[in-house]
């Protein structure tokens, strides 16, 4: 009886889950090779994906970095330290996420069109951010903002500062404090952070759109170019293809973080 | 090394947690200083190893004003109450952390780590990392990595809190050694009586931020300034109207006892038995005897006897 209602509730979710994901995914492939795997690599080797390809990878090269050192500086600033507006930059931290993604692309354009707080000043050194890699790169940074800080600070919060104080009293500065005591500590978390920013990085669509003006060839990322390609060109196989790729990316960094969450919870284990 | 500690003073928020305390250890003493939870000795830990300031006041090692000094200058060996192993590092590297921040080379590194891990017989462990060691032998650990800078001072945070009876047992004896061995200045904090007796030369006993009495440990048990540390450092109990130990009483004969009553209880403790007599003015006091003492009188529940303070009689 108890048996029976378990095998019940896992088809109920297997179900669910199946029609959410599962199926349009299998459909994806199905459709992505229907005309053949010499069709499927035609069209991931044209020159517009593979130019959207390159990007994704280039804004995510500068972005994951980036936010991992923002995000372990705040990190151990809010953790570590007292000061006035603290909770305020905890908070401001989870704004990215909370809203969409639309709003924060929207609220960059404000700030950086030519007429912009930023977007004037900059402009007068030459230096343009709307409808160019660096404003993609900014618009993903904003939305993968909080991941690494997010994956820290519970682990800073637990491990406490005795360790640290412990090697300041035996003659370690606050450097060595950090690269020999505080880093190893949380380097798990900090690779979940990364690996959760990559993630989102290379699937950014929406601030990502806003900002970017969607030029084929040079400001269109992978996800952008799936989009253009199925809503404007009708180049269908070419949007499976692409999506098709993107997955796999995306699959590849949830393996990783997969394996990590096993090795986090065998440490955690060890050190109990 | 001395300390010299003078009109200490910290303030968490507007509560005082050392509350003007002034106070000299001597150089080569094993002082402990011992209060309830609470009563800032923690925090009188960390003012002198410089990982908390003070509002007000100096702390002075061996003649140098060290008050403004960041804490990696002190050559201070600190041990934390939870020994705040480096998770990530074995044992080896754990103890020759402050010899590799000090830039010796990894020879001499080497040879130090082996000769303090056969100081705390933990030779056979160098490999092992912290998460696979008992809590006595991270302890031990935690005191070679102190001790591996060679400190002018060696400060310990409950250095047994977190042990269980047997090992706190012996591990305090080893301490004692230890110390008559290396002679090094050493100041443990313990909210445990029967510990601070035991190892320290010194007792400086604290409550609620201040100091309360110091001195040798037998001389506060036996003139302690004040009814707190007088039930502090010991069991006490209330006899003639006057607080005393319960092991300065003693059960005689109806007739030779300066008060009379009757037994209400016998609770053995091993060794040790607690007789409670309710006397015939109405109060109940306890007399702390040992089982011999016991059998030897012939106690009994309801049995009348005569109490009166061991000694009276000589007088």
């Amino acid at each position: 009886m108890k048996n029976s209602r378990r095998w019940a509730l896992r088809g109920v979710v297997l179900l669910y889950v199946g029609v959410l994901v599962g199926l349009p995914v299998l459909f994806l492939v199905l459709k992505a090779f229907s005309h053949g795997l010499g069709a499927f690599f035609a069209e991931i080797t044209r020159p517009e994906a593979l130019s959207a390809l390159k990007l994704s990878l280039e804004v995510a090269a500068v972005a994951v970095p980036v936010n991992t050192v923002i995000g372990v500086g705040a990190a151990i600033l809010v953790t570590r330290h007292h000061f006035a507006g603290k909770r305020f930059l905890d908070t401001i931290f989870d704004v990215p996420v909370a809203i969409s993604p639309v709003i924060i692309g929207v609220a960059l354009v404000l700030a950086y069109s030519r007429i912009g707080w930023f977007g004037a000043p900059l402009a007068t050194w030459g230096i343009r951010v709307l409808f160019t890699p660096l404003g993609i790169a900014l618009a993903t940074m904003a939305v993968s903002l909080p991941y690494v800080l997010r994956s820290i600070v519970p682990v800073l919060l637990e491990i406490g500062t005795d360790q640290e104080q412990a090697a300041r009293t035996l003659g370690a500065g606050r450097l060595r404090v950090f690269w020999h005591v505080t880093l190893p500590s949380i380097r798990w978390a900090v690779m979940y952070g990364v690996t959760l920013t990559l993630a989102r990085t290379l699937g950014e669509f929406g601030a990502v759109l806003v900002v970017s003006g969607n030029i084929s060839g040079v400001t269109q990322t992978l996800p952008i170019y799936i989009f253009d390609s199925w809503d404007q060109r009708f180049d269908v196989l070419g949007s499976y293809a692409g999506a098709l790729v993107l997955a796999l990316m995306s699959t590849l960094v949830l393996a990783v973080l997969a394996l990590l969450r096993r090795r986090e919870r065998k440490l955690s284990v060890d050190l109990a | 090394m001395s300390i010299s500690l003078k009109h200490l003073t910290k303030h968490y928020n507007t509560t005082a947690a050392v509350d003007d305390v002034s106070a000299e250890i001597a150089h080569g003493s094993l002082t402990a200083v011992l209060g309830p939870s609470g009563s800032g000795k923690s925090t009188l830990l960390k003012l002198i190893s410089g990982l908390e300031s003070p509002d007000e006041g100096t702390v002075v090692i061996d003649g140098d004003d060290v008050t403004k000094l960041d804490p990696r200058y002190r050559d201070i060996g600190f041990c934390f109450q939870h020994y705040a192993p480096f998770r990530h590092m074995n044992v080896a590297k754990n103890v020759g952390f402050g010899l590799k921040v000090r830039k010796r080379s990894a020879k001499e590194i080497d040879a130090r780590v082996r000769e303090l891990l056969a100081l705390v017989k933990l030779e056979h462990k160098a490999k092992s990392y912290p998460a696979q060691l008992s809590g006595g032998e991270r302890q031990r650990m935690a005191l070679a990595r102190a001790l591996a800078i060679e400190p002018r001072v060696l400060l310990l945070d409950e250095p047994f809190g977190a042990l269980d009876a047997v090992v706190r047992a012996e591990l305090r004896v080893w301490l004692k050694e230890l110390h008559t061995q290396l002679q090094v200045t050493t100041v443990l904090v313990t909210h445990d009586q029967q510990e601070a007796m035991e190892v320290a030369d010194q007792l400086i006993v604290m409550r609620s931020g201040r100091v309360v009495q110091s001195g040798h440990p037998l001389a506060l048990y036996e003139r302690p300034s004040s009814s707190f540390v007088h039930e502090f450092l010991g069991p006490t109990t209330i006899f003639a109207g006057e607080v005393i130990r319960p092991h300065d009483l003693e059960l005689v004969s109806i007739y030779e006892g300066t008060h009379k009553g009757r037994i209400t209880r016998i609770v053995l403790l091993g060794f040790e038995a607690h007789v409670t007599v309710e006397l015939s003015e109405g109060t109940t006091t306890w007399i702390q005897l040992s089982r011999n003492e016991l059998s030897k009188l012939g106690l009994r529940v309801a049995l009348l006897v005569g109490v009166r303070r061991r000694g009276d009689l000589d007088d």
